[in-house]
C-alpha cells in the first residue's frame, strides 16, 4: 500500500497551514461530535419525554400536580421559603470557613510526628471518631437543648449559634478526614526535598505539602460544602425557621405540598453554579492536572 | 514497506511547536537511536507514535497502515507497540509479575497461568526471576526499568519504543539495561530509541538520526552521523557531548 504524503508545510511562526489530510481528519473528528452530541441529545430527549408522558398519562396526576406543582401555591410560598433560605445561607457561609479552618487544624495535628505530640494526634484522633460516630441529629439536640439547660451565665441562648455549632463540630470531623488524606497523597519525596532546603515541618506543611494536598481533594470537599447547605436545614428541629420549615409552615396551611419543591428548587439552584464555577476555577488554574488524550 | 513512516509530523503544546516537519522510517528490525539537546521532541515523537499525543499534521504508518486516521481503533494500534519510559511508570500497587501480566491477561486474554508462565519467562530474560512477586518499590531502578522493558515485551510487540530509559538511572545500572537492550536487538527487535548514551549509539544503533528544532536534521549510519556530521549544529551538539564524556572512555 502506498501512502500519500501531505505536502510538507513549509513553516515560519504563524504561517503554517493545515494540510489537505489534517483538514480532512479534523472534518471527521467534527463529524463525530457533531454526531455523538445528537444521538447524546436525542436520546437524553427520548428519555425525558418516556418519564413525561409516564407521569402526566397515570391516573392519579392531575391530583399530583395540584399538590406538588400548584403555581399560585409556589407564589404565595415563595416569599417565606425565601426568607428562610437566606438564613440557610448565612449558616453555610459562617460555618463553611468555621469547618475549613477546624478540620484542617485537625488534620495538621494528626500529621504531626514525635512522642511530644501524642496528646494532640490522640486528641484529634478521639474527635474524628467520636463527631463522624455521632448522628448530626444527636448533636444538635445535645448542643441546642442540652447546653442551654445549664442555665450557666454569659452562654448565648439563640438556637441558631448552636445548631450551627453543633453542624461545624460534626463537619470539621468529616473535613479533616479529607484533609488527612489530602495531605498523605503528597508523595513523601516533596516532603524530603523541602526538608532538603533547610525548611521546618510547618514551612513544609505550609508551602509544599498543603498547597498540592488541597488542591487534590478540592472536589470531595466540594462535595462536603453541598451536603453542608442541605444539612444546615437539620437546625430547624431547634424551632429555628430555614427554607425547609418554612415550606412545611407553608404546607401545613392547606396540605399542598408545592412550597416543599419550591424550596428543594431553590437549593438546586445554589449548588448547581457552585461547583459548576469552583470545579471551572480549579480547571482553568490546572488543579486537575493537564488535560490529556488517554 | 518501511515498518514505521513517519512523514511531515507536526505537533504544538499551546504556541510551542514541538514537532515541525518531523519524518522518520523505520524498517523492520532496525535499530534506530534519536539523539538531539533537550526540547529537541524526542520523546514527543516517540508519544506521537505511541499516540499518547493526537498530532497536529502529518501522516504516521505502521506496517502500511496509517495509524493518525482517527478512524483507527488506537487501543488496538498500541497494543502493537510497546514503549518504555524515562520514569519506568510501574504499577506501585501490582507486584512484578502482575504488571507484567496485566496486558496480556486483561487485553490479549491469555489465560492467567500461560501469561504468569510467560511473565517468568520474561523475568528469567531480564534477570529478575526471583522478584516476581516483589512490589516495583522494593526493587532499584535498574530492575524496574527492566521489569518496565519485560512488561512491554511480552505482548511480542512489532516495534519498541524508548524513550531516555537510562537517563534516570545511575551508571552502575545503566550497564544492565543497556546489556538487555543488545539482546533485544540481536533477537530482531525493531526498536527506535530516544538516548544520550552516545556509545550504544555507535556500537549498536542500524541508524543514528540527530533532531533540533523539532526535525530530523541529519540521519545516517552511526558513523556517517557521529564520527563526521554534515551540519554544523550536529558537529557542536557532538563536541558538547565529547566535553562532558569522552565516548571512548566508556
Amino acid at each position: 500500500m502506498t501512502v500519500s504524503v501531505p505536502p510538507s508545510a513549509e513553516t515560519g511562526g504563524g504561517a503554517w497551514q493545515p494540510s489537505a489530510r489534517e483538514a480532512e481528519r479534523r472534518r471527521y473528528r467534527r463529524s463525530r461530535t457533531v454526531r455523538s452530541v445528537l444521538i447524546a441529545s436525542a436520546s437524553t430527549l427520548v428519555v425525558i419525554a418516556a418519564v413525561t408522558l409516564a407521569v402526566v398519562s397515570s391516573p392519579g396526576w392531575p391530583r399530583v400536580r395540584r399538590t406538588f406543582f400548584n403555581p399560585e401555591k409556589a407564589r404565595d410560598a415563595l416569599p417565606a421559603v425565601l426568607d428562610g433560605l437566606w438564613l440557610n445561607i448565612r449558616i453555610l457561609l459562617i460555618a463553611s470557613v468555621m469547618i475549613a479552618v477546624l478540620g484542617l487544624t485537625l488534620a495538621l495535628m494528626r500529621t504531626l510526628r514525635g512522642p511530644v505530640f501524642f496528646p494532640l494526634r490522640a486528641f484529634a484522633t478521639a474527635y474524628t471518631d467520636i463527631f463522624r460516630g455521632l448522628p448530626l441529629l444527636l448533636v444538635i439536640f445535645l448542643l441546642g437543648f442540652g447546653v442551654p439547660a445549664l442555665r450557666l451565665d454569659g452562654l448565648p441562648q439563640d438556637m441558631v449559634v448552636w445548631g450551627g455549632l453543633a453542624i461545624v463540630l460534626s463537619y470539621s470531623a468529616y473535613v479533616a478526614e479529607v484533609f488527612r488524606a489530602g495531605i498523605e497523597s503528597v508523595h513523601p519525596s516533596q516532603r524530603a526535598a523541602a526538608r532538603s532546603l533547610g525548611l521546618t515541618h510547618a514551612q513544609t506543611m505550609r508551602h509544599v505539602v498543603l498547597p498540592q494536598a488541597v488542591r487534590r481533594v478540592m472536589p470531595p470537599l466540594l462535595n462536603d460544602f453541598v451536603s453542608l447547605m442541605k444539612d444546615s436545614g437539620l437546625i430547624a428541629v431547634l424551632g429555628v425557621v430555614d427554607a425547609i420549615r418554612a415550606a412545611q409552615i407553608e404546607t401545613a396551611i392547606d396540605f399542598n405540598f408545592t412550597p416543599y419543591v419550591v424550596a428543594g428548587a431553590l437549593f438546586v439552584c445554589l449548588t448547581v453554579p457552585t461547583t459548576r464555577i469552583a470545579d471551572y476555577y480549579a480547571r482553568k488554574k490546572g488543579w486537575y492536572g493537564p488535560g490529556t488524550l488517554l | 514497506m518501511s515498518l514505521l513512516q513517519v512523514e511531515g509530523l507536526r505537533k504544538t503544546f499551546g504556541d510551542v511547536v514541538v514537532l515541525d516537519d518531523f519524518s522518520l522510517s523505520v524498517e523492520r528490525g532496525q535499530c534506530v537511536v534519536l539523539i538531539g539537546p533537550s526540547g529537541c521532541g524526542k520523546s514527543t515523537a516517540l508519544r506521537c507514535i505511541n499516540l499518547l499525543e493526537r498530532v497536529d499534521d502529518g501522516v504516521i504508518t505502521l506496517a502500511g497502515t496509517d495509524i493518525t486516521d482517527p478512524r483507527v481503533n488506537a487501543d488496538r494500534v498500541r497494543a502493537r507497540m510497546g514503549i518504555v519510559f524515562q520514569a519506568y511508570n510501574l504499577f506501585p500497587h501490582l507486584s512484578v509479575a502482575d504488571n507484567i501480566t496485566l496486558a496480556p491477561v486483561r487485553v490479549h486474554k491469555t489465560p492467567r497461568a500461560d501469561a504468569r508462565r510467560k511473565a517468568l519467562e520474561m523475568l528469567d530474560r531480564v534477570g529478575l526471576a526471583d522478584k516476581a512477586d516483589a512490589r516495583p518499590d522494593a526493587l532499584s531502578g535498574g530492575q524496574q526499568q527492566r521489569v518496565a522493558i519485560a512488561r512491554a515485551m511480552v505482548n511480542n510487540p512489532e516495534l519498541l519504543l524508548l524513550d531516555e530509559v537510562t537517563s534516570a538511572l545511575d551508571p552502575e545500572l545503566v550497564g544492565d539495561v543497556l546489556d538487555l537492550l543488545v539482546s533485544l536487538r540481536r533477537d530482531g527487535m525493531t526498536m527506535v530509541l530516544a538516548t544520550h548514551e552516545m556509545a550504544f549509539a555507535r556500537d549498536v544503533a542500524d541508524r543514528v538520526c540527530f533532531l533540533d528544532g523539532g526535525r530530523v536534521r541529519e540521519d545516517g549510519t552511526p558513523a556517517e552521523v557521529l564520527e563526521s556530521p554534515t551540519q554544523e549544529r550536529t558537529r557542536r551538539f557532538l563536541a558538547r557531548i565529547r566535553e562532558r564524556r569522552p565516548i571512548d572512555a566508556e
